[in-house]
């Protein structure tokens, strides 16, 4: 199936039936653009601009703080800095995830036009999807890098681990968004189905609260392989600890996983999008 | 090395006709009964028909092939297979080269991006390096001729406008390997001639081209062969004349009346031979045997000439010609016979044949075929245009030194 390499200029070739990897990697420049259109459309002609990046982040953490005053009127303990801020930090990732992996489901359909008129790779949309909002996490986070420096929270050896662990969380994004762009591909309804869950999903993961305070439930919320990576976030970058190494080694493998078989899923899927869009 | 630049084995494509499975709630059934006819994927579900039946065909590097067929014959699947949006279900298909389709003219121009913008996006979905698009961005804004409108959003650009950007940025891909589909319908006269022109530059510098047009013109000047296609099967490959030939040939149709049945249709020339290529000039006879299939009184048969592009060229009665009227009783039968002198060029003629009603209804005929017979026009050595306007020249010099020269046999 494969073409023959017949020169430098060959390994332009778009032609379809080539290892994909190889494929993959001659459409970085293709992501690079596609990340920046989406980027530029949200900013272009927009009321917020960059508050935009921001709205999302503020929303969750204000709903967290309303949730830990009930939480502290009822136990009567006082809620403390550290808590306000652990809550920022879990947020923060967490309305990144949501935006992405809505953003992600719609990528495919949204784009028909050019799944159905031009080739390349299709992963190269879910993936601009979850870049795109990758870009907001960044700006909503060098915001909280100053309300956190400003807090004066500290720094510890353990946030080395802060890079690996953004890292497990953008792989797991992906691995969600190439999944569900292909399903609702296929299955139109899939997007409301992810926008349910992607609602209440905030309950089933420890955002507002650590999973210590279910006690022996705690699992529940650690079940979600976010939710550990949330949970070692707080714990390097507000608590000065290391991670929960086996629920992390659990999210990790989630991640890889996850990646390795949803993205077979999506290349074998693939040769009936354009028809079946 | 490969002598093709395309190959296209042995390739069946099918598609679903009706409605898809859509939403999660027809998941479940969707996927039993994939498990149970598993090892049909090859083969016909109810519900699918062929797009595509077993096609082969090869283009050589620096060829151009023209596919041409009616509409919904497969011409279209074909290029998207070439180009991989599509995949076969039987088959292979190879392309050799770095290669650029053109489905749609600025497909994946975004709206609220500006020209400039979406120079480089385009350009990078078509397989542009960035490096390759700043080196070239010049001339892509020169051949748009939009440079005033660069900074405007795509969204205020006119279709033509757009249509413009949109080929100006695939035309400078510079792939080894063009993929076609009609594109030359778009935007104005001059636009459409810089798109054809710039087609053939590719194809003078070497590169594969695989063509679908409609325009018959375009196709018989950039390709030596052309591919016919009908409802997804081959009909003819080889030489573009004889390919065109093919492809009006579909265009002869039989049709069915309740009133009037024919028995014998025939073109002649003066001397009595029956045939289909006539020179510029000559005389045909067209001759109809027709039988009543129930009572007609007072109707007019009458012929039409159509171009092949659907124009109408002349039409005629008997009515009109001889002031008579037909009228026949059931199962009788009549014998008609127009002569016509073709005054007409190189080019292909659809000769129709109708029978009106005594009072004429617009649109209610008691015989209708509008493509009963076709007529090839050969060339004519003495003129050229749409008319033959049988020509005859006197030149006389106003000096004796001299006399008329003769074009050495003319």
């Amino acid at each position: 199936m494969n073409t023959v390499a017949l020169s430098a200029e060959e390994d332009l070739s778009l032609s379809p039936g080539r290892h994909p990897t190889e494929e993959f990697a001659q459409y970085k420049e293709l992501l690079f653009m596609l990340t920046r259109r989406d980027v530029k459309i949200r900013y272009k002609q927009s009321l917020m601009g960059f508050a935009w990046a921001i709205l999302m982040p503020v929303l969750v953490v204000g709903s967290g703080l309303i949730v830990m005053v009930a939480f502290a009127a009822m136990s009567g303990k006082p809620i403390n800095k550290l808590d306000v801020l652990s809550v920022a930090v879990k947020s923060v990732p967490w309305a990144f995830f949501v935006a992405a992996v809505r953003f992600a489901t719609n990528s495919l359909v949204m784009n028909k036009e050019l799944v159905t008129k031009i080739y390349f790779p299709r992963e190269i949309l879910p993936m601009a999807a979850v870049f795109a909002n990758l870009f907001d996490f960044f700006v909503a986070s060098s915001v909280l890098v100053v309300i956190l420096l400003v807090a004066q929270i500290g720094a510890s050896i353990y946030l080395l681990w802060v890079p690996a662990l953004l890292i497990l969380l953008i792989l797991l994004t992906v691995s969600c968004g190439i999944l569900l762009a292909c399903a609702n591909l296929f299955f139109r309804d899939v997007k409301y189905l992810v926008e349910v869950l992607l609602t209440y999903g905030v309950f089933f993961t420890p955002v507002f609260y650590s999973a210590s305070m279910l006690g022996k439930w705690g699992f529940v919320l650690l079940v979600n392989p976010v939710g550990p990576i949330l949970e070692s976030l707080r714990n390097t970058i507000i608590l000065h600890r290391g991670p929960n190494l086996p629920w992390l080694a659990y999210s990790a493998v989630w991640a890889i996983l996850g990646l390795l078989i949803t993205w077979k899923i999506f290349k074998r899927a693939e040769a009936s999008f354009a028809e079946s869009i | 090395m490969s002598n093709y630049a395309i190959e296209f084995n042995g390739v069946w494509k099918k598609f679903a006709r009706g409605e898809k499975y859509d939403s999660l709630r027809d998941l479940i059934p969707s996927m039993l009964k994939m498990a149970l006819r598993r090892k049909k994927q090859e083969e016909l579900g109810e519900k699918e028909f062929w797009a595509l039946r077993d096609v082969s065909f090869q283009i050589g590097h620096g060829d151009a092939l023209g596919i041409i067929g009616p509409n919904g014959s497969g011409k279209s699947t074909a290029l998207k297979l070439l180009s991989g949006i599509l995949k076969p279900n039987r088959g292979n298909v190879r392309v050799r080269g770095r290669s650029s389709t053109l489905i749609e003219l600025g497909a994946g121009f975004h709206p609220d991006l500006t020209g400039r913008e979406n120079v480089y996006l385009n350009g990078t979905i078509l397989g542009m390096k960035k490096a390759e698009i700043d080196e070239r961005f010049d001339e892509i804004v020169e051949f748009s001729e939009l440079r005033e409108f660069l900074d405007t959003p795509v969204k205020r650009y006119s279709s033509g406008m757009h249509a413009r950007l949109g080929f100006a940025v695939a035309a400078h891909v510079n792939p080894e390997v063009l993929i076609i589909d009609e594109v030359l319908s778009v935007g104005d006269y001059h636009f459409q001639e810089k798109c054809f022109a710039k087609m053939q530059e590719f194809v003078r510098r070497g590169a594969t081209l695989a063509f679908v047009s409609h325009n018959l013109t375009a196709i018989s000047t950039l390709c030596k062969n052309v591919l016919v296609l009908r409802h997804g099967v081959p009909i003819f490959q080889g030489d573009v004349s004889t390919g065109i030939q093919k492809y009006h040939s579909f265009y002869e149709e039989e049709t069915k009346s309740a009133a009037i049945e024919l028995l014998d249709v025939s073109l002649r020339s003066e001397s009595g031979e029956e045939r289909d290529i006539f020179e510029p000039g000559e005389k045909v006879r067209f001759e109809i045997r027709l039988k009543a299939l129930k009572d007609l009184e007072h109707c007019h048969p009458g012929l039409q000439i159509h171009t092949s592009d659907g124009q109408l060229v002349f039409v005629t009665a008997t009515s009109r010609l001889t002031n008579t009227k037909l009228t026949l009783a059931r199962g009788e039968k009549a014998r008609l016979s127009f002569s016509l002198d073709l005054n007409i060029h190189g080019n292909v003629f659809l000769l129709g044949f109708t029978v009106t009603p005594e009072i004429e209804v617009p649109g209610e005929w008691l015989y209708y075929n509008p493509r009963l017979k076709r007529i090839i026009m050969t060339d004519s050595r003495k003129s050229q245009g749409f008319l033959h306007m049988n020509p005859s020249v006197e030149m006389q010099l106003e000096s004796e030194k001299r006399s008329v020269e003769l074009a050495p046999n003319l």
